[in-house]
């Protein structure tokens, strides 16, 4: 007979082992779609790693794919920490985006020192405010944020293309939906020459840093993290429920809203309703493999980065569907959900001992 | 005037009920698990793991209700694997939920791209036809509006029949709405907490994938990447409006098609005076808005998201 | 016990169960034999392996070593399949647990019928369930409303209900974990009087209590368990209270004592309350509450407590009329009536006292962590809260591998203890705790029991909300009632004595001796 009991105290090496084995995992996993699909196994796994590490450009490519994914990582840890279920980093991530063009594409016009941090300031705000909606719907009317913020996602999409093909659309754009381009000052440099990774990296790194020490040594984070433990607990206790959930909302949005700006301000220079490959939900995959620890989702970003990039130039080397990329990384998520058991449970087995025989009690 | 004879038109009716169809099976399949006591988020997934098997199971040679059996049956295994994580395992239904949807969606894109590499525009089968029912069908408006769907349409609407009966009528579905209030008093009266939930998941899913086959086997002909688009989030959305119930998400899922029919419709006649992303919209905010109506009042099963563990109280 | 008598088969046998979980022992090498016609009464303190040897029994657990035999329809003892209810029911154990296991969104009628009958049955007649349950209704004497909903029941219906269930299912053997606890003492009468009867069916029945009077007066046999031991198997009629209760404990526990309360001016007081929906509605409540004095509130559950200590905590407002404390009116959030001085013991400690994720040191500062002790410049700090925390465990005596650990670990006793410190800690005004002691062992008890009885003498207002009327005799100054959202006029605790508190708990209006 097989018993699941909870664990008494679980050892970090431990917990720091699960997402790494559930990663593995989930890697090896994907040899049984890459057999289906006729390739050379081996050699897959080879292509994938010279394709994310393999040169200098490989780990460029790698780390500008793992800047939107810290920040919507850091999006949806930081609310998961507080049992604020936020689903919808991709929308926050494009209206981050709109604001950064709508405020930096010639709008205004000032030195980069002033330019920069407005387009981040903006889009952060309007990740945040497009959260708040969800929140306040959840604290004032009691509507389930998952489904809120979820079909949020598909109207801001549908409004990301309303606005490109109508008021924000680039007259020089041959026709093309797709915003004007962001002015020179208010783009984030490149860190090297001839490489595309950008300042947005720093920021994401700088980001993560930030919301560590508030989570672990703050007020706010205390609150936040009693919040997502105990919700019923925390209220008795007099910690100001709705005020704490505003603020996850807020940060949790800001951060998704900073990868849209990072992503047309380092990346692309203008924003297109195909901006994100839903960055947004894999967020949720970096958080997840991460612990929900503010540190730890940069390791897991890059390591999602790397099953992107890797897979990328896989799929186009030994002609395999590009799907497999998605694949390993929902696998990733049911992986380390299923290791995450064995942190928090010890799986017993219980063969229960009899006495050969009923004492002589029977007629 | 021309709104109302929008209203009055019978091929208003008939698309209504068709773009109803999917949500209907969403729907139930939804209120069977939340019935159960589990969140079932991969919902989305499992409608294009539904649409994607269906179609593909058709294209390969199997008969139209092989289609559907099959694309029942994979729902079912998805089902399966999200039952195990948040029923014995516990884990939460939130994220479980969630990567059964990334999951599901990866590997029917996977599969699709790889059994066909090279095709740029979706090959086609040969989908469910509308019922011509002798007498039936010839009826003035009623005959057009219902009478002219396809046969699975008429499984969704026996499905709601179907699913109120077991339900309300029979010892399955007096367990099935005990353990979605209190685990507790179905594992006390010798009923399997573990077997009722993974069975409750496994049929819900079942009937969510049958929402998706009918996209692509009856409402199509074909397979689409993101053809699905929401409406899985939606159905989540409309079960909380239905209060639970089969009646009312019968109901919920009409009402709802007979909405985004008309904004159809309305689209036609303002023509480019309105972008047509503010039309598209319609349907994810109706959804926020039932929401936002009910969820004040509305009755959750009070162990919807509670794992179980025996002996664990 | 003549020769015939020894050899009897019995219903059921319990035989050298033992059960851990982790290093404590619940269980050790526990065997018992139930016969027919007999009333066990299963003794022990709370936490001493009562309940966990029951769930064994009814294969919500398993047992490390040892086996159940079950007598079969033949007369010969069966070995019980381990670990599934399923297989207890089937050999004629019926369970009424603490917690009643009912489903609230069904009829009294379906959750007796669930799960006895197959599941795929189609074409579902109840008139024979309902004919066999009307006969057994009218011969056990448990009346019940079959079609109402369970929620819309009463504690005790609920309870009918659930014993209900098990004769339904022609149980043999019926084991009720602590049943008096919801029930009022004349509703405990009643409820052994059906035993009684069932018994003298032919029934073997088993009861857990931790109360010596009625384990004196309802059983036939009992047995003792102490630290998840067997220390006594004894013809009740040999027993007396002090016996049993050496048993029981086996130390002595200074019981605190009480001087004399010196009641100052009115501090908490209750104008014309109403608050509250359904069961728990208050309705136009006056009452106050005198600093320097404990008042306790009796009440069977479901009758306003629950709102009464929210609108204190500041989690619900009065819908009509005020609550004033020192005249100025009662925050409308929790951590506005922390800072006005109000103690809030939970009734639910794990679900409403502690974050368990959290540790031992954060929970003891979690009411005050804004306050410039704990945090400044909105960050924590860490030195100061776990100074706090040593201290607090020092004082407190709770016992935890440390302030780091989390607090979800500690044994009941030890988070109560917790709560208690911070709580108290803050010097409070006024302390409302509710249902203090339930599920505590007696040393944890009485350490509760005497820190009220300290704040009091400190000068605060302590409201007492509690179903053990017992503790509620043992500490409080004077006793009102709870009954259906309105509060009685408290009485001096001397001129009361539990017949008179359990009628007017059952509604029966104060006699005018009491009233004046």
């Amino acid at each position: 007979m097989i018993r699941i009991e909870p664990r008494q105290n679980v050892s970090h090496l431990y917990a720091f082992f699960v997402p790494v084995l559930a990663a593995v995992a989930a890697l090896g996993l994907a040899a049984i779609p890459l057999y289906a699909a006729g390739a050379d196994i081996s050699s897959a796994y080879v292509s994938m790693w010279k394709g994310a590490f393999g040169s200098a450009f490989a780990v460029s490519e790698l780390l500008t794919r793992a800047t939107p994914l810290i920040l919507t990582g850091l999006a949806a840890a930081v609310a998961f920490k507080a049992k604020l279920w936020n689903i919808g980093a991709e929308g926050q991530l494009y209206v981050g985006a709109l604001a950064a063009v709508a405020i930096g594409s010639g709008a205004i016009n000032a030195p980069p020192a002033i330019m920069i941090p407005l387009v981040m300031l903006s889009g952060m705000l309007a990740g945040g405010l497009l959260m708040l909606v969800p929140t306040l719907m959840k604290t004032k009317l009691g509507a389930d944020e998952v489904v809120t913020t979820l079909l949020l996602n598909f109207i801001i999409l549908l409004f990301v293309q309303m606005m490109l093909e109508g008021p924000m659309k680039d007259p020089m754009g041959m026709g093309w939906p797709q915003s004007e381009p962001m002015s020179p000052e208010a783009t984030l440099p490149k860190l090297f020459a001839r490489m595309r990774v950008h300042w947005g990296l720093i920021i994401a790194l700088g980001a993560a840093l930030l919301l560590y020490i508030i989570m672990t040594r703050s007020v706010w984070g205390f609150e936040m993290r009693a919040l997502g433990e105990n919700v019923s607990a925390a209220r008795h206790a007099g910690i100001p429920v709705t005020a704490t959930y505003i603020k996850v909302g807020l940060i949790s949005g800001a951060m998704a809203g900073l990868a849209g700006v990072s992503e047309v301000a380092g990346l692309k220079g203008y924003l297109t309703s195909d901006i994100s490959p839903g960055f947004g939900y894999s967020g949720i995959v970096v958080a997840m493999l991460a612990g929900l620890s503010p540190i730890g989702v940069i390791v897991a970003a890059v390591f999602i980065a790397a099953v992107f990039v890797g897979a990328d130039s896989m799929s186009r080397a030994m002609s395999v569907s590009n799907y497999i990329a998605d694949l390993v990384v929902a696998l990733s998520l049911l992986c380390v959900l299923i290791s995450s058991v064995f942190v928090r449970y010890k799986i017993r087995f219980i063969t229960p001992r009899l006495p050969k025989a009923a004492r002589e009690k029977e007629i | 005037m021309e709104y109302l004879d929008i209203l009055l038109n019978a091929s208003f009716w008939q698309a209504a009920i068709r773009i109803a169809t999917p949500l209907i099976f969403g729907v139930l399949g939804a209120l069977i698990c939340e019935r159960a006591g589990v969140l079932n988020l991969g919902i989305e997934g499992i409608f294009v793991v539904g649409a994607m098997s269906g179609w593909m199971a058709v294209w390969l040679g199997a008969s139209l209700w092989g289609g559907v059996a099959v694309a029942a049956g994979c729902g079912a295994l998805f089902g399966l694997v999200h039952g195990i994580l948040t029923v014995p395992l516990g884990l939460s239904q939130h994220v479980s939920g969630l990567g059964i949807t990334m999951f599901a969606t990866a590997a029917s894109y996977y599969t699709y791209r790889t059994a066909l590499p090279d095709v740029t525009s979706p090959p086609r089968i040969e989908a469910f036809k509308p019922l011509d029912i002798p007498m039936l069908s010839d009826l003035p408006f009623i005959g057009e509006a219902l009478f002219s769907q396809t046969a699975m349409t008429f499984l969704a609407l026996f499905m709601v029949l179907a699913v109120a009966f077991v339900l309300y009528r029979t010892p399955l579905g007096l367990a099935i709405r005990a353990v979605g209030d209190n685990p507790a008093a179905v594992e006390a009266q010798g009923l399997s907490v573990y077997g009722l939930r993974i069975g409750a998941i496994m049929a819900g899913s079942a009937l969510m994938a049958l929402g998706g086959a009918f996209l692509t086997m009856s409402a199509f002909d074909a397979f689409f990447f993101g053809m699905i688009n929401g409406r899985g989030w939606i159905c989540i959305a409309l079960v909380v409006f239905a209060s639970w119930r089969p009646g009312k998400a019968l109901l919920g899922a009409l009402l709802f098609g007979a909405f985004d029919a008309f904004q159809i419709r309305l689209q036609n006649e303002v023509g480019a005076a309105v972008p047509s992303q503010v039309f598209l919209m319609v349907p994810y905010v109706l959804s926020i808005i039932a929401l936002v109506l009910v969820a004040r009042k509305a009755d959750y099963p009070r162990a919807l998201l509670q794992p179980y563990f025996p002996g664990q109280r | 016990m003549t020769q015939q008598e020894g050899e009897r088969t019995p219903l059921l046998s319990l035989q050298a169960i033992t059960k851990r979980f982790g290093p404590l022992i619940a269980n050790s090498d526990i065997s018992l034999d139930l016969y027919s016609g007999e009333i066990i009464a299963l003794l022990g303190e709370n936490g001493a392996g009562k309940t966990t040897l029951m769930n064994i029994l009814f294969g919500h657990y398993v047992a490390d070593e040892g086996g159940i035999w079950v007598q079969s329809s033949e007369g010969t003892l069966e070995a019980l399949e381990p670990g599934t209810p399923h297989a207890a029911l089937a050999s004629g154990i019926g369970m009424v647990h603490q917690h009643f296991t009912l489903a609230e969104n069904l009829s009294a009628l379906d959750n007796i019928l669930l799960g006895t009958e197959p599941l795929l049955k189609p074409r579902w007649s109840r008139k024979a369930a309902r004919t066999k349950l009307q006969a057994l209704m009218a011969k056990s004497g448990l009346e019940v409303d079959l079609n109402q909903q369970v929620s819309k029941l009463a504690v005790g219906e609920r309870q009918r209900v659930e014993i209900l269930k098990a004769l339904y299912r022609d149980a043999r053997i019926l084991v009720l974990d602590e049943p008096t606890a919801v029930l009022t003492p004349q509703e405990s009468e009643g409820l052994f009087k059906t035993l009684e009867l069932l018994a003298a069916n032919g029934l073997g029945i088993i009861f857990i209590s931790h109360k010596m009077a009625e384990v004196l007066s309802a059983s036939d046999r009992v047995l003792v368990l102490r630290h998840g031991e067997l220390v006594a198997d004894l013809e009740t009629s040999i027993c007396d209270r002090n016996l049993l209760a050496d048993l029981m404990v086996g130390h002595s526990v200074d019981v605190p004592t009480r001087d004399a309360a010196t009641p100052g001016p009115a501090t908490l007081m209750f104008r014309g309350v109403s608050a509250g929906t359904g069961r728990e509605a208050l309705s136009n409540v006056d009452f106050s509450l005198r600093s320097g004095e404990i008042l306790g509130l009796a009440g069977v559950s479901g009758n306003g407590q629950g709102t009464l200590s929210k609108l204190l905590s500041g989690l619900e407002q009065p819908t009509s009329g005020a609550v004033e404390l020192h005249g100025t009116p009662l925050s409308r959030n929790a951590a506005g009536v922390i800072k006005q001085g109000v103690a809030r013991i939970p009734e639910d400690r794990h679900h409403d006292g502690i974050v368990g994720a959290m540790s031992v040191a954060d929970n003891l500062v979690i009411e005050e962590i804004r306050s410039p002790a704990y945090s400044r410049f909105g960050m924590l700090r860490f030195g100061e809260i776990k100074k706090r925390a040593v201290e607090a465990i020092q004082a407190y005596d709770i016992r935890c591998p440390g302030p780091s650990a989390r607090a979800r670990l500690l044994s009941g006793g030890n988070i109560q203890k917790i709560v208690l410190a911070r709580t108290l800690d803050q010097e409070p005004q006024v302390v409302l705790a509710a249902q203090p002691s339930r599920g505590l062992d007696v040393g944890a008890t009485a350490e509760v029991h005497r820190r009220l009885i300290a704040a009091r003498d400190r000068g605060a207002a302590v409201l007492v909300i509690s179903e053990d009327l017992d503790e509620l005799l043992r500490i409080c100054d004077s006793i009102a009632v709870i009954h259906r959202g309105q509060i009685s006029a408290p009485a001096p605790t001397e001129t009361l004595d539990k017949q008179r508190l359990g009628l007017m708990m059952a509604g029966h209006p104060a006699n005018k001796e009491l009233a004046g």
